[in-house]
C-alpha cells in the first residue's frame, strides 16, 4: 500500500534576505523529508515566512479576525502533519513576530503537532531560549515537541562550529524524532469542523425546556 | 423584512476636532437618533449594553422606556443584552415592563459579552459564559412563560413559586434573537428555541457568517421549527455615506483610522474588502446590502452601525436622512423581488399575539423535537 503523502509546515520568522533562520529551517525540512522517505512517506513542505504576513498577523491581533493571505496560511500551518519553527532570538526570547504569529491562531488549533524548535542568534550564549521561553509556548497549545531542539549561532555556519556535535548532526536528530512523530500523525487527513459541538452539549444548558 | 440601526454607545473623541461629548451629550445624542429612526421610516432601534467606559448604556430598558414614549411605531431592542451577566430574573421583569410601556414594540438580542472583567464585577467567570448563556436563557423563558417558577441552578439562588411581574403583555413573552460572531453553541441554542439567530457580521468575513447562518437554518430544520429557509436570521452591517463616493471616505477615513476597535490597524481599503463596512454611495451601499443575501439567504432584519468612533450627532441624523430617503426604499423593494411567500417575516407583537390564540390550549410553543 502506497504511503499517504505528508505535510510538513515550516514557519520562520527570519526577516533579513538571506536569513540564516530561513537557513535552519530548509535544512531542517529537507532532513525531516529524506528521514520520511527512508520509512517510504512522501512529504510535502510547505514554507512560510512570517515577514510576508508581518502587516496581517499585527492586524489581526488589532481587529480579531485574519485577513484573507493570513487566514490562508494559518490554515495550512495547522492543518498539516507536522511543524517546524523557527525564530532568531531577540532580546533573550522568539522574536515578536513569531510569538504573535502563535498569539493570533486558535489556541486549540496545534493540540497534537508534532513540532520541531528551533533558532538562530549571534552566540551560543542564547541557545538557553529554546527551552525557557519558546518550548513552554508550544507545550501551552498542548503541541508534541521534539526534546531535541535546534540551535544555530552564527559561528554554526563556519568554522567556529562545535565539532563534536555538530549543526548537521543536530539537525538529523531532531529531524528524526519528528520523522517519526509525523510517520504516525493523521492530523493532515483528519476532517476539522469547526462547527462540530462535543456530543454531551444540551442547548438548554441540561434544564427542561419549558412548557 | 425589518430595517434599523444597532448603536455601541461608545463615548469617543471626534479625531477631526479633539471634541469628547460628554456623558448626557452622549446619551441625548443617541435617544435623538432612535427617534430619527422612526422619523426616517425605519423599523428598529437597538441598543447595547455595557458596564465599562467609554461606553454609556448600562440600562438599556431606562433609555428604551424614554423612546417608547417618544416614539409609536419602531421596535426598541437590544444589541446586546447580557444574558451571563445579567440576572434573569432582572431580564424578565424589565422586558416584560417595556413590553406594557412599549404597546408590545420590544423584542430583545442576547449575547455573552466578551469583556473579560465584566463577568467578575458581576459574580461570574468568563469562562463559564456559554452554560451562563444556556441556563440563564433557560430560567428566562420559564419566567415568563410559566406564572410561578421553581428553580434550581449552577448559577443562581434558587427560587420557589417565583412569580415575574409584571406578566408578558398579552400573555407573549417578547422575540428573542441570539447574537454570536462564532459560537456554533450560540446558533444551535437559538435554533432549538426557534429564536431568532443574529449575527454582527461587522468584524468577521462573509464567509464566515455564511457559515455560521447556514449552520443555524440547518439545525432550525432539524428541531422542526420549519424548513432552513423559514429561520429567522438578522445581519449586522456598518456604512458611510456621502452622494459622492470620494466625499464620503474622505469624511469618513480620519473616523476609521482612530476608531476604538479596528483603528490605527488595516487600512480602510482593507476593512472594507474584508468586513461588510461600505464607505460610498447610496447607489454602493445598496449594491452590497443586497449581496448579503447571495450568502446568508433571504433574511428577516438588517440593523446597521451608524452613531460610533467619534462621529458628530449631526453627521449621523445626516446618515439616517440618506439611509430612509435613498437606501432602505430600494433596499425593501428589492429584497421582496423573488422572496419566496414560505419565507416568514420577523415575528412582531402582533403576530405572536396571534399564533398563541391559533395555537390549541396546552400546546407547547416551538416545541422542541429532542432534548439532549
Amino acid at each position: 500500500m502506497t504511503e499517504r503523502t505528508r505535510t510538513i509546515a515550516v514557519v520562520t520568522a527570519g526577516l533579513s534576505q538571506p536569513s540564516s533562520t530561513r537557513m535552519l529551517a530548509d535544512r531542517l525540512a529537507e532532513a525531516t523529508s529524506s528521514r520520511l522517505a527512508e520509512k517510504g512517506i512522501p512529504a510535502e513542505v510547505r514554507i512560510f515566512e512570517l515577514r510576508d504576513v508581518a502587516l496581517d498577523v499585527m492586524n489581526n491581533m488589532l481587529t480579531g479576525f485574519p485577513s484573507p493571505k493570513l487566514d490562508a496560511v494559518i490554515e495550512a500551518v495547522t492543518g498539516a502533519d507536522g511543524l517546524i519553527a523557527v525564530t532568531p532570538i531577540f532580546t533573550t526570547s522568539a522574536s515578536g513576530l513569531f510569538k504573535s504569529f502563535f498569539d493570533v491562531i486558535d489556541n486549540r488549533s496545534l493540540t497534537d503537532m508534532p513540532t520541531v524548535i528551533a533558532a538562530t542568534a549571534g552566540t551560543a550564549r542564547h541557545s538557553l531560549a529554546l527551552d525557557y521561553a519558546i518550548r513552554p509556548m508550544f507545550t501551552y497549545l498542548h503541541a508534541v515537541v521534539a526534546t531535541t531542539a535546534v540551535f544555530a549561532a552564527s559561528e554554526d555556519w563556519g568554522s567556529g562550529a562545535d565539532t563534536v556535535k555538530t549543526l548537521p548532526d543536530r539537525i538529523d536528530r531532531a529531524a528524526g524524532e519528528l520523522a517519526a512523530l509525523i510517520a504516525a500523525s493523521d492530523r493532515s487527513n483528519s476532517v476539522r469542523d469547526p462547527f462540530t459541538i462535543d456530543a454531551s452539549f444540551s442547548p438548554t444548558g441540561g434544564f427542561q425546556p419549558s412548557i | 423584512m425589518q430595517f434599523g440601526i444597532f448603536s455601541v454607545g461608545d463615548l469617543t473623541t471626534d479625531p477631526t476636532t479633539g471634541r469628547t461629548p460628554t456623558e448626557q451629550e452622549r446619551i441625548k445624542a443617541i435617544l435623538t437618533i432612535a427617534q430619527k429612526v422612526e422619523e426616517v421610516g425605519l423599523d428598529v432601534f437597538a441598543t447595547g449594553e455595557h458596564h465599562n467606559p467609554p461606553f454609556v448604556p448600562s440600562s438599556p430598558t431606562t433609555m428604551l422606556g424614554y423612546i417608547a414614549a417618544k416614539t409609536e411605531r419602531i421596535i426598541l431592542s437590544t444589541a446586546t443584552t447580557l444574558i451571563t451577566t445579567s440576572d434573569p430574573v432582572k431580564i424578565a421583569e424589565d422586558f416584560a415592563m417595556l413590553q406594557h410601556v412599549a404597546d408590545g414594540r420590544v423584542d430583545l438580542t442576547l449575547g455573552r459579552g466578551n469583556t473579560g472583567p465584566v463577568y467578575p464585577w458581576f459574580g461570574q467567570d468568563i469562562r463559564q459564559g456559554i452554560p451562563l448563556a444556556l441556563e440563564n436563557y433557560a430560567l428566562l423563558r420559564r419566567l415568563w412563560t410559566e406564572e410561578f417558577v421553581d428553580w434550581e441552578g449552577q448559577f443562581r439562588t434558587p427560587l420557589q413559586g417565583f412569580q415575574s411581574t409584571p406578566r408578558p403583555l398579552d400573555g407573549v413573552a417578547p422575540f428573542v434573537w441570539h447574537g454570536s460572531i462564532r459560537t456554533p453553541e450560540i446558533a444551535e441554542q437559538a435554533a432549538f428555541y426557534g429564536d431568532g439567530f443574529f449575527a454582527n457580521h461587522i468584524f468577521w468575513p462573509a464567509s464566515h457568517t455564511a457559515k455560521m447562518v447556514g449552520f443555524y437554518r440547518q439545525r432550525f430544520e432539524h428541531y422542526g421549527h420549519g424548513t432552513a429557509e423559514q429561520a429567522i436570521v438578522g445581519l449586522g452591517g456598518q456604512v458611510f455615506m456621502r452622494k459622492n463616493s470620494q466625499d464620503a471616505v474622505k469624511e469618513f477615513r480620519p473616523y476609521f483610522d482612530n476608531a476604538p476597535v479596528y483603528g490605527h490597524g488595516p487600512s480602510l481599503e482593507e476593512f472594507t474588502s474584508q468586513t461588510p463596512l461600505t464607505v460610498g454611495s447610496p447607489q454602493e451601499v445598496i449594491d452590497r446590502t443586497l449581496g448579503f443575501r447571495d450568502y446568508v439567504g433571504d433574511y428577516q432584519r438588517q440593523l446597521f452601525l451608524m452613531d460610533h468612533a467619534g462621529l458628530p450627532l449631526k453627521t449621523v441624523l445626516e446618515q439616517l436622512d440618506l439611509l430612509g430617503e435613498e437606501v432602505v426604499p430600494v433596499l425593501r423593494r428589492e429584497f421582496a423581488k423573488n422572496r419566496p411567500a414560505t419565507v416568514p417575516d420577523a415575528p412582531t407583537h402582533a403576530s405572536l399575539v396571534a399564533a398563541a390564540a391559533a395555537a390549541p390550549v396546552g400546546a407547547s410553543v416551538g416545541a422542541p423535537v429532542e432534548v439532549a
